[in-house]
Parts: C-alpha cells; structure tokens; sequence
C-alpha cells in the first residue's frame, strides 16, 4: 500500500534540478507578448482625463487597452461583479488596474505602463476601519450577527469581567512565485490558458465571459503554483482574463506576470481586524458569556469577504465550550487592496480573538493558562454530560484536544520549563523569557456547502500504466502526491506507475478551488471513486475469465490475484483490453452530512474538526523590543496520514507562516492609502534565521471519527493558527517587565513590544 | 537604446557569447537569452533569492547584476549541480528530506547551500540557518531545508572521507 508512506512530493526531483516549470518557465511561441499595468496614483476619485500617447508610442508597445476597448465583460470579481478588470472611471484603491499595456516584452510593458498621463477629481478616501465605520460604508446591509444563549445577562451575572480591543493585522501571501498567466488563441478562436491559480474553473468562466465565448471553448491548465495559500484563489482573474483578451486582439500569446511590487500594490491580502471583547467568568476561569465585535477590513470589492468574515465568527469559539456568546460582524467597505482569501480564511483571526479572551482573563486570575483553557474545552467523545454544542449549534463529536493537550505537556516538559523560565527571568532585567501554549480546533469543509464537491479522471493504459487527473491543484501542499499515492493503492500497484497529469479543466469540469484544506479530502475521495469503478470493471471481467467470483480477485503488490491463479497488474490490463473492458472512469464526490444557514449562522457547515496544539517559548530584549521564538513544540492531529511526512511539513510551515503573521509581518499605509511595505525590504517575512532555535512536531496518532479518505484529515489550514502561540508568548514575556496585562497588538513587532514594555515599566 | 556590449560567459562549463544591451540584468540572460529556467524570479530586488547562481565561487543574486558585469564569469545555475541522472547530494538530499514544498525557492536554495558548503564544508546547525537567511522560503518553515542540508553534509564528507 502507498497510502501513509512519507514519500517524498512527486515533482521532487524535478524541483532539485530546475526542471519542474511554472508558467513563466513554459516556453511560449516565437513573438509572444508581454502585459503589465498601468496602475492607479490615488485611493479614491474618479478620472478626469487621459492621455496614454506616450504609453502608446514607448518603445516595443503593440496595444494599449482601456475599459472601452474590452469587447465584452469588464469584470474580474469572483462574487459580484464588483471589481472592473481596469478602471470604469471610478478608483477606488491606490494601485487599481487603469490601462494594460502589450508589448514585446515584459520590460517594454514596464516602462510603458509608468508613462500614462491620468488627471483625476480626488475623493476623500476611507482608509481605516473607523473611517468605514463612521461612513457606514459596508458590504451587506448591518453587521452580520451569531448567537447562542443571552450572553449580555450572562456576562453581567458572571462573578468577574474582562473587556478589551485590539488591532489585529493583515498579511501579504508573499507566494514565492508571484500571479502569473498566459493564453494561446487556437485555431477556432478557442483559448488556451496556463495558469497559476489554486481556481482553473473560475479563471475558465472569467476569461469566456471576458472573450464572449462559452466554457467550452477556454481551457484552463494548472500544473503547478509556486505557492498560493490562498491568494491565488481569485487574484489570478485579472491576469488571465487581460492575456486573453489581448491574444484575442492580436492573436499572439500573450504572457502576464506581475512584478513584485505590482503583486503587492494590486493584490488583496489577508483581513485585517479590530476584535472588541467582553468576558464573563467564575473563579475558576470557566466562561460564562463572551461578546466579540469583529470590525473587517474587506478592501475596495467585496470578493471573499462575506465567506472569510463568516468563518472568523464560526471560530471565535476555538476549543471552548461557551455558554452563552454572542459575534457581531462588520464587512467595511474601504478604499486599500480588497482583501481576499488566505490560508484559514478569516478561522485565524476569530481564533485570535478567543485565545486573546483566554490569555487575559488567565493573566487576571493568576490561573496556569493552559489549565484555564482546558477547563473551558468542550468535553471528549463519551464525556459529554452537558452541552457540547458550538455557537452555531453544531454538535463537537470529535474533541481530541484533553488527549493531545497531555501529550504535548509532557513531550515539551512545560510545566518544568515553566518553572525554569520564572527563575531564569528573575535573574535578567533586560532579557525576558516567556512560555505559551495554544490549542486549534479548525472546521473543515466549504461553508458554501455546494462546493464541497470534486471529480477525477482515471485512465489505465493496456500496458498497465495510469493516467491521474482530478479537479484539485498543487501549489506545494502535496497535494498530487498524496492523491497519487491514493490510486496506487486501489490498484495495488507502485507509484511509478501513476503519472499524475496537470489540473485541465477539460479533463475534469466544474471543479471548486483547491482551498478550505479540502483538496486531498475531496479530490482523494473521488479518485478512489473512479480508481474502485476500473478495479469493479476489471475484476469482474478476471473473474469471469478466471471461473471464480469478483470478491476472488485481488489487487496487491503489482499482481492481481484471481482466485489461484496470478498474474502481473500489466497482464491484467492487457487482457481486460482485449476482452474490450473500458479501463476508463470519472469519479465524483461530495461531502456527505452538511447543511448550513450562513444569515442565521446555524446547522452543520463542517464535516468534521482537525484539531493542534502548540507550545512556543521566546525571549526578548526590553532595550529594542527585539525577540526570538528559542523553541517551538507541536502535536497536530492529521488523522490516519496519508503521507506523514509531507503532513509535517504542512504543519512546520504553517506554523513558521502563522508566526509572522503574528510577529513581524507588518503591512503598513501611509495617509493616502500608498502601501509602503510592498517588497520584501520592507515587509518582513521570517527568514530561515528567525525559525526556532529548537523545533519539535510530531503528529498526533489518530484516526478520523468520519469517514474520509483512508481516514485522514485535513492539513493545510490548520497549523497556520498553531502559530498564535508565538504571541502569546511574546504577551507573556512583556508581562514580566511590570504589573498589568500587556494588551498587545498583532503584528507584535520589535516596535510594539518595545512600546509594550516601556508601559509596563511606566515609562511611556 | 544604448549600444550593446560584446558579453562571453561560461554558463554550466559552456561558453556563451552574445551582444546585451548593458542594463540587461543576469537573469533575463539566463532565462531567456540561454533558456536556462532553473533560476526563478521571486523579486527582482535582492531579497528573496530564488535567482541564486554561483559566479567565480560566490552566491550571486543574478537579479541584481548585469550580465556585463558578469562578462568573462563562471556562472554556475542549479542545472550545473546536477541533472536528473546525476543528482548532486544536496539535490539528493532536498527531495528524501522534503526541503521543498512547491518548490519555487529550490533551485536557489540548493545553489547557495552547495556555495556554503564548499566554503564550510562542515556548518553547524546555526551556521546553516544564518548562511541560508539570504533566501526566503515561503512554504517549509525551514526546517527541512536545514535538515537536508545537514544531510548533504554529512554525505558529502563521507565520499570525501571515503575518497581519501
Ligand atoms: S529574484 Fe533575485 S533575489 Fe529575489
Ligand atoms: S518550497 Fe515554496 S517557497 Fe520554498
């Protein structure tokens, strides 16, 4: 069997040498053209006039295009038709797409796209979340709101009471490979698009929409991202539509990448929140009611938001069985970058907002904050005695965190580190050290629920060799591997066997976006689908030959057995094809037991929880505020693994991504909504220096309750928030400089711990 | 247009020679001039380091350099390590220790750890992760790529150990 081997990742060695290509490595035809941007200089107001003459005439420039010359939709929103491809007139972000220019190269365009001569009325614009507020500029009508119990009584009948607000920053996918697309007019007008989106069904709907011409005659192809984690979940539209436009118009293929800066200027980034809180508690720390106010900044359009918005309230919960709560959530409209998906999908940021609750009302009490937080879990499977349900009434049927909790205190020895650290710390007056631990409980499936679905395509050749295909795409996840390791397995035979083919979306249609951690749960399910319908087909047919019944036939070790008889799986094919057997299939599946209201917020909008926890150890230096994570510990829950060692590097990247978005991943604007971090010399991701000086991870051992694939779970989501130790953390080190909870901000920055520990020590 | 320079390169043990315009960044050259597509472009500003190419036995940024100022070099891209028959020990090492996710930092990453270690074939830990902090990986967390690299190490000083 391939399933739960540590193979490494299919295009491993093509990767090590060079060789595996991302759009901009295809090689593309003799006179291709290359496309930028000509992009916005405002935030907000409306176009009075303008002259492109010199864009027009720069050097190696064939066309420039503005909304007027698009033959027929000018729109690249994945939601509401609500973000033009370039500017109808109006701009609404500093950065927005105006004109594209095609030129003969990617250079040419550059220079070009910098010449525009555009007047404009300026408009005050609304920047940040009190602005938006204040305007009452949203996306729907109120605030969306979720509630269970009466949480305002709750709160006031409780014993004690903890509130607060904090800021809680965006994020810049920073995908390693920036957006990226080209398309390739065919011979009957028909385009063929390559590009790098976790999306090809929606870059496929955009791009016919844009050239007017069914789905049918676009095709989509996704070998692979350079990374996406969500932000090439609809920020490649733009890219792929204007290529094919152009290669309509100048029927050339015509090539988009952004330059990084652009990348950065354009593209939407995670939410930022701002998180009000209210907690209501006994003595002990058991929650009694909890009010959360969640004011997002969705950007300009609307994209993702309501979705992303959604999730954050269906997590304010994490682990904790709270009786009484009530989520009120703002969508406000504002004139930056429009946010968009990222990895957890607004799950982190209603994460944050809870182990916030936790860590504060920990700190008041004087309680062990791990030991506060597990007297609030919901209960284990066969310990429910209570109300176990969330605030969205979904029963917890799975809770895995009182076992894995104990295994991690134990394994990372916190309570004798704990100790340690107390007496190291009263030892320094500079240095600090500070210890926390977190736990994740994450929802998986999509909670619009219809796009819980996926299919496959499966063919086995005569000489016994499988062509694989299904609708998910690889963006580093592992994601092919893993599936591929799935249908060896049903055919009992050797992964060398399986050629694991490009996501097209004119082999697989209709396919969802690779997001939501859902790929190997979904797309392995309907690859073992299509795999079973062969194998069926095939056995019946041995059988028959065989004299002996189908459940007679066996799959294994590249033989099959029928009966007494064996012979090689190539044998097999070979003899079912001549025996005319179609040893071709579709698979399909979808997401059995959801259903869900996202206006009430009630119902069932997740299949099953995967669930982590973490341990982060940090010190830093009053003097600067500067700091370091000096050990991390991590048991995360990946179900039966289908592959545990690409699992693990799941969980170690998103741990070291989660942290950054927590610590040094600072998005700044200045007063005209001009992002000025848009590189990465000003925008800090964590280098291989800043990983943890000691890192542990291992995975849980476990089973999924539900029945999915082979048992597994989800993976690419949920170590991301296992990253909101690294936070606490650093809380728990400021607090050592004085009395007084320290209240951090995200990103905590060298700047804002600094400031954090002048106020602890009085000095501000 | 500025007038083009008469450019000669050895690019992977083989001499190149061609006319650049002299703002012609090293990168463009190998990508689209010498098709070579290993290097990838991550930034074009210095930082990431997914461009990494070894010039006269030094990690150079080859979008931070024009191909003039390389003129006479001995360029060395991830395609001069090792092919997909020949895999160089740290190609080796990468993938049967999962060094890469998507993959996209890779190529520079192996060319400047196979830089660090022919300056010291012998790196602690530390010495790993503060000679690598020049390239960003955005997907592994790094923990693998260390790890791979230690590997390779210690590989490599066996055969040479072995050899002698
Ligand atoms: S592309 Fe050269 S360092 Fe990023
Ligand atoms: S593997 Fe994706 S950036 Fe390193």
């Amino acid at each position: 069997m391939s399933v739960a081997k540590p193979l490494p990742h299919d295009a491993a060695k093509l990767h090590v040498t060079g060789q595996a290509r991302y759009v901009d490595d295809i090689p593309s035809p003799r006179g291709t053209l290359h496309l930028a941007f000509g992009l916005s200089a405002i935030a907000k107001g409306r176009i009075t006039a303008m002259d492109l003459s010199e864009v027009n005439s720069s050097e190696g420039v064939v066309a420039v295009l503005t909304a007027e010359d698009l033959p027929f939709e000018n729109d690249v929103s994945p939601s509401i038709y609500d973000e033009p491809l370039l500017s109808d007139g109006t701009v609404n972000h500093l950065g927005q797409p105006i004109f594209l220019v095609v030129a003969q190269s990617h250079r040419a365009a550059r220079v070009a796209a910098r010449k525009g001569k555009i007047d404009y009325a300026e408009e005050e614009a609304l920047l940040t979340l009190d602005q938006a507020l204040a305007a009452d500029s949203r996306f729907e009508d109120g605030p969306r709101i979720y509630q269970k119990g009466d949480a305002a009584t709750a709160i006031t009948a409780a014993p004690h009471q903890i509130e607060g607000t904090f800021e809680l920053g965006g994020q810049e996918h920073f995908y390693l490979e920036g957006q990226a697309a080209m398309a390739q007019p065919q011979d009957d007008g028909a385009m063929l698009v390559n590009s790098s989106t976790q999306h090809p069904t929606e870059i496929q709907h955009k791009v016919a929409d844009a050239i007017g011409l069914p789905m049918h005659a676009v095709r989509v192809e996704t070998r692979r991202m350079g990374g996406g984690f969500g932000g090439k979940e609809s920020q490649g539209n733009a890219l792929a539509v204007s290529c094919a436009v152009a290669a309509r118009l100048t029927g050339k293929t015509c090539k988009m990448r952004y330059d990084r800066d652009d990348d950065m200027v354009i593209t939407g980034k995670r939410h930022a929140f701002r998180i009000s809180y209210r907690a209501g508690y006994d003595a002990e720390g058991r929650l009694a009611g909890v009010e959360f106010l969640h004011l997002v900044n969705c950007g300009w359009a609307q994209d993702l938001s309501l979705p992303v918005a959604d999730r954050a309230m269906l997590h304010s919960d994490n682990a904790y069985a709270i009786p009484a709560i009530r989520i009120e959530s703002h969508r406000l409209k504002t004139n930056l970058q429009s946010a968009t998906a990222y990895r957890g999908f607004g799950g982190p940021q209603g994460m944050v907002g809870i182990e916030r609750v936790m860590d504060h009302i920990a700190f008041e009490r004087g309680i062990d904050p791990v030991e506060l937080r597990r007297r609030n879990y919901y209960a284990a499977p066969g310990n429910v005695t209570g109300d176990n349900t969330t605030p969205y009434g979904m029963e917890v049927s799975d809770f895995e965190l009182h076992e894995l909790t104990d295994q991690l205190l134990e394994s990372s020895d916190y309570a004798a580190r704990k100790a340690e650290i107390a007496e190291w710390n009263k030892t320094s007056s500079d240095l600090k050290r500070g210890i926390a631990f977190s736990p994740v409980k994450f929802g998986i499936s999509f909670t619009l629920t219809h796009l819980n679905q996926a299919g496959a395509l499966v063919h086995v050749y005569q000489d016994g060799s499988v062509h694989l295909n299904h609708g998910g795409t690889e963006m580093g996840q592992g994601l092919f591997q893993k599936v591929a390791q799935v249908a060896a397995s049903r055919f009992g035979i050797a992964m060398e066997k399986v050629k694991i083919t490009a996501t097209d979306t004119a082999k697989v249609p209709n396919t969802s976006a690779t997001a939501a951690s859902s790929g190997s749960d979904l797309n392995g399910m309907a690859v073992k689908a299509a795999c079973d319908t062969i194998r069926d087909r095939m056995a019946t047919f041995l059988a028959e030959r065989h004299q002996t019944t189908a459940d007679a036939v066996a799959f294994e070790g590249n033989r099959v057995r029928i009966g007494a008889d064996e012979i090689s799986f190539d044998e097999a094919a070979k003899q079912c094809y001549e025996g005319r057997i179609s040893l071709s299939a579709t698979g399909f599946y979808k997401t059995p037991s959801l259903q869900w209201d996202r206006i009430k917020g009630e119902g069932r909008p997740f299949f099953y929880f995967a669930y982590g926890a973490s341990i982060t150890e940090v010190a830093i230096d009053r003097r600067t505020g500067e700091n370091r994570i000096l050990r991390t510990d991590i048991l995360h829950d990946a179900g039966a693994s289908l592959n545990p060692d690409l699992d693990k590097g799941q969980v170690e990247g998103g741990y070291v991504q989660g942290a950054g978005w927590l610590t040094t991943e600072e998005l700044v604007w200045d007063g005209k909504g001009a992002l000025r971090t848009h590189a990465p010399s000003t925008y800090k991701i964590p280098a291989c220096s800043d990983r943890p000086d000691t890192f542990n991870v291992a995975l849980y051992d476990g089973q999924n309750r539900e029945d999915t694939i082979y048992r597994s779970k989800a993976v690419g989501e949920p170590p991301f928030m296992l990253g909101i130790s690294a936070w606490l953390a650093l809380s728990d080190a400021v607090a050592q400089f004085g009395p007084g909870y320290p209240a951090l901000d995200a990103p905590a920055t060298s700047e804002e711990v600094w400031r954090r520990v002048r106020r602890q020590r009085n000095e501000l | 247009m500025s007038k083009k320079m008469h450019i000669k390169l050895k690019v992977n043990g083989k001499d190149e020679e061609f006319f650049a315009e002299p703002r012609e960044l090293l990168i463009y050259t190998l990508r689209e001039r010498l098709n070579i597509t290993g290097p990838h472009i991550g930034c074009e500003t210095s930082h990431c380091g997914a461009c990494t190419v070894t010039i006269n036995g030094k990690s150079v940024k080859s979008c931070t350099m024009f191909a003039a100022q390389a003129d006479g070099a001995e360029v060395t891209t991830i395609e001069g390590i090792g092919g997909p028959d020949n895999l160089h020990p740290l190609q080796e090492a990468f993938k049967e220790h999962h060094g890469l996710q998507c993959g996209y930092c890779t190529p520079g990453m192996i060319t400047r750890a196979s830089n660090l270690l022919e300056e010291n074939p012998n790196p602690t830990e530390e010495e790993i992760r503060f000679g690598m902090a020049g390239n960003i990986c955005r997907c592994t967390g790094y923990q693998n790529i260390v790890k791979s690299i230690q590997a390779a190490a210690t590989e490599m000083n066996a055969a040479k150990e072995a050899a002698e």
